[in-house]
């Protein structure tokens, strides 16, 4: 079957990021395509690469960008949402003047509709909410 | 779905947005059940609250060929509201109704 995923949660403050996680990994395991991770709302934060987490806790970034290397995913952050709440690669960095970029390879960031893509070519497209 | 009341997480406003984006794919249609149909109350003023008031965007909804939305009935009557509260005209069905009506729908997308 193929899946997408959508995460609305931030990484920690909720347990939307960790279980968006688990359910990847699962879906991967079990033999099934996993066409898109949409990250939406404050789910973006997931694709900052600056997160720097206690050592005893679990990586989110690093875990996502993982799984992503491992099976060629593709993790698209809302361009929107993430762009209000300062998530940005080095282009929008440069298009809005700003110091720095902290989106982390290999999330890109792209427009609502590729929520909808996903959705419509999927079998299955699952929210993780807050 | 829309189950949150606005102005106090971005939630409604960028789920509008999706719904808005979806419109153009697809043949769509909104649920308003819970907290959400508080997103629809005509007359907000959210200058105090720093946020926009994205309800009049509900009145654009049409616009963009998605010409249902619908009221959970019980929802509306728990937190005193009648449909002339609100800023759309909208189809009311009761909390009952609501899992055969997401049936007739490939996906949901749930804000």
């Amino acid at each position: 079957m193929r899946f997408a995923i959508t995460v609305h949660g931030g990484p920690y403050t909720s347990q939307s990021s960790h279980s968006a996680l688990n359910f990847a990994k699962a879906v991967l395991h079990e033999g099934h395509d996993l066409y898109r991770v949409f990250f939406y709302h404050d789910g973006v934060y997931n694709g900052s690469e600056i997160m720097a987490p206690p050592q005893d806790e679990i990586d989110l970034y690093g875990e996502w960008r993982q799984l992503a290397l491992d099976h060629e995913l593709d993790l698209v952050v809302c361009i929107a949402s993430a762009l209000r709440r300062g998530v940005i690669n080095p282009t929008e960095a440069e298009r809005y003047e700003k110091s720095a970029a902290n989106l982390g390879k290999p999330f890109t960031i792209s427009g609502l509709g590729q929520l909808i893509d996903a959705a419509l070519s999927a079998d299955r497209l699952v929210t993780f909410r807050v | 779905m829309q189950s949150r009341a606005p102005h106090g997480s971005l939630f409604g406003q960028e789920g509008l947005d999706a719904i808005l984006m979806g419109s153009a794919f697809a043949t769509c249609a909104v649920l308003m059940h819970g907290d959400g149909v508080y997103q629809l109350i005509r007359d907000q003023r959210s200058s105090g609250t720093s946020t926009r008031d994205y309800s009049v965007s509900y009145g654009a909804l049409g616009d963009y060929g998605v010409e249902t939305v619908f009221c959970v009935q019980e929802d509306l009557t728990e937190r005193r509201l009648v449909v002339d509260d609100l800023v759309i005209p909208v189809t009311v069905i009761d909390r009952a109704a609501v899992a055969s009506l997401l049936n007739d729908y490939n996906t949901i997308l749930d804000f």
